[in-house]
């Protein structure tokens, strides 16, 4: 139960992160990908101050032996570079170009009745099931 | 950079860093959006749960800044559904191959050091720049 609603609550937090930045914005975040029009450096500082405290944070959990309410890190500690990894990056830089909406800014943007966040989450679906099927054949 | 906003990038970017230490510290888990949403359908009992009310946390707390500054969130008008169409197949297609998004691998990887997330996220903003050129200053399909 408590697992449940610290992650509610952490979602909030999130919600939150991603609307006072105005990432929910997709032309915020195509102006900060479009550096021959009039660059919007404003997400290089949504990720400045994310990782400001993510690292910090993060730093300071691995030195604990488990997390609060769990008897382990869900951490998957993967190194090599292989095909997959930078394909999909690739796919998925494409496809954020073309829509300004990455995953949470859309998931957020249901909420603030954007219909075209609706849209865009039902095609994230689409291609989750596409690349699963995927995967089952490989 | 007329439309530079730091302060509230700077924020609002504070409050995903906690947010990812948050659920770190307490559940043991990354926040990374992409595989939340689709573990969303694909796991079952309490790993799907606590997917389903961060994603409910989600969607409330971006309600919460709407209802408190409703002028700062516009809506964007008339842009092309084919391309949301296909961009966000590609988006979902292209995040669970390459196991994450902006948030898993942009920020929780980063921080954690990863080679594999920095990889990612150079490919994937090197892309996106890609893409936003050619579509706005070789086919100008936008402006």
């Amino acid at each position: 139960m408590m697992k449940l609603i610290l992650a509610l609550f952490a979602g909030i937090i999130f919600g939150l992160g991603l609307t006072v930045s105005q990432m929910t914005n997709p032309d915020k975040v195509l102006g900060f990908l479009d550096f021959a029009g009039d660059w919007d450096p404003s997400l290089a500082l949504v990720m400045a101050g994310a990782l400001a405290i993510a690292v910090a944070g993060f730093r300071w959990t691995r030195q604990q032996e488990k997390p609060v309410l769990g008897s382990r890190f869900h951490i998957t500690l993967k190194t090599t570079l292989d095909k997959p990894l930078l394909t999909g990056a690739g796919l998925f830089g494409i496809g954020w170009g073309m829509t300004g909406y990455c995953p949470g800014p859309a998931f957020a943007g249901m909420a603030l009745g954007n219909q075209e966040a609706i849209v865009m989450v039902t095609s994230i679906y689409a291609g989750f099931w596409a690349a699963g099927l995927l995967q089952d054949k490989t | 950079m007329q439309n530079f906003t730091p302060v509230s990038a700077l924020l609002g970017g504070a409050l995903i860093g906690l947010s990812a230490f948050i659920l770190l510290r307490f559940n043991g888990r990354i926040a990374g959006i992409s595989s939340i949403m689709s573990g969303l359908f694909t796991t079952s009992g309490p790993n799907r749960y606590w997917r389903m009310t961060f994603l409910l946390g989600l969607m409330l707390g971006a309600a919460i800044w709407q209802w408190f500054a409703p002028s700062t969130l516009p809506l964007r008008q008339n842009y092309p559904l084919p391309l949301i169409i296909v961009g966000g197949f590609l988006v979902g297609f292209g995040t669970r191959i390459g196991s994450g998004c902006t948030s898993g691998h942009g920020i929780c990887g980063l921080a954690l050091g990863s080679r594999r997330s920095i990889a990612a996220t150079l490919t994937f903003m090197g892309s996106g720049i890609v893409t936003v050129y050619i579509i706005r200053h070789v086919i100008q399909v936008l402006s």
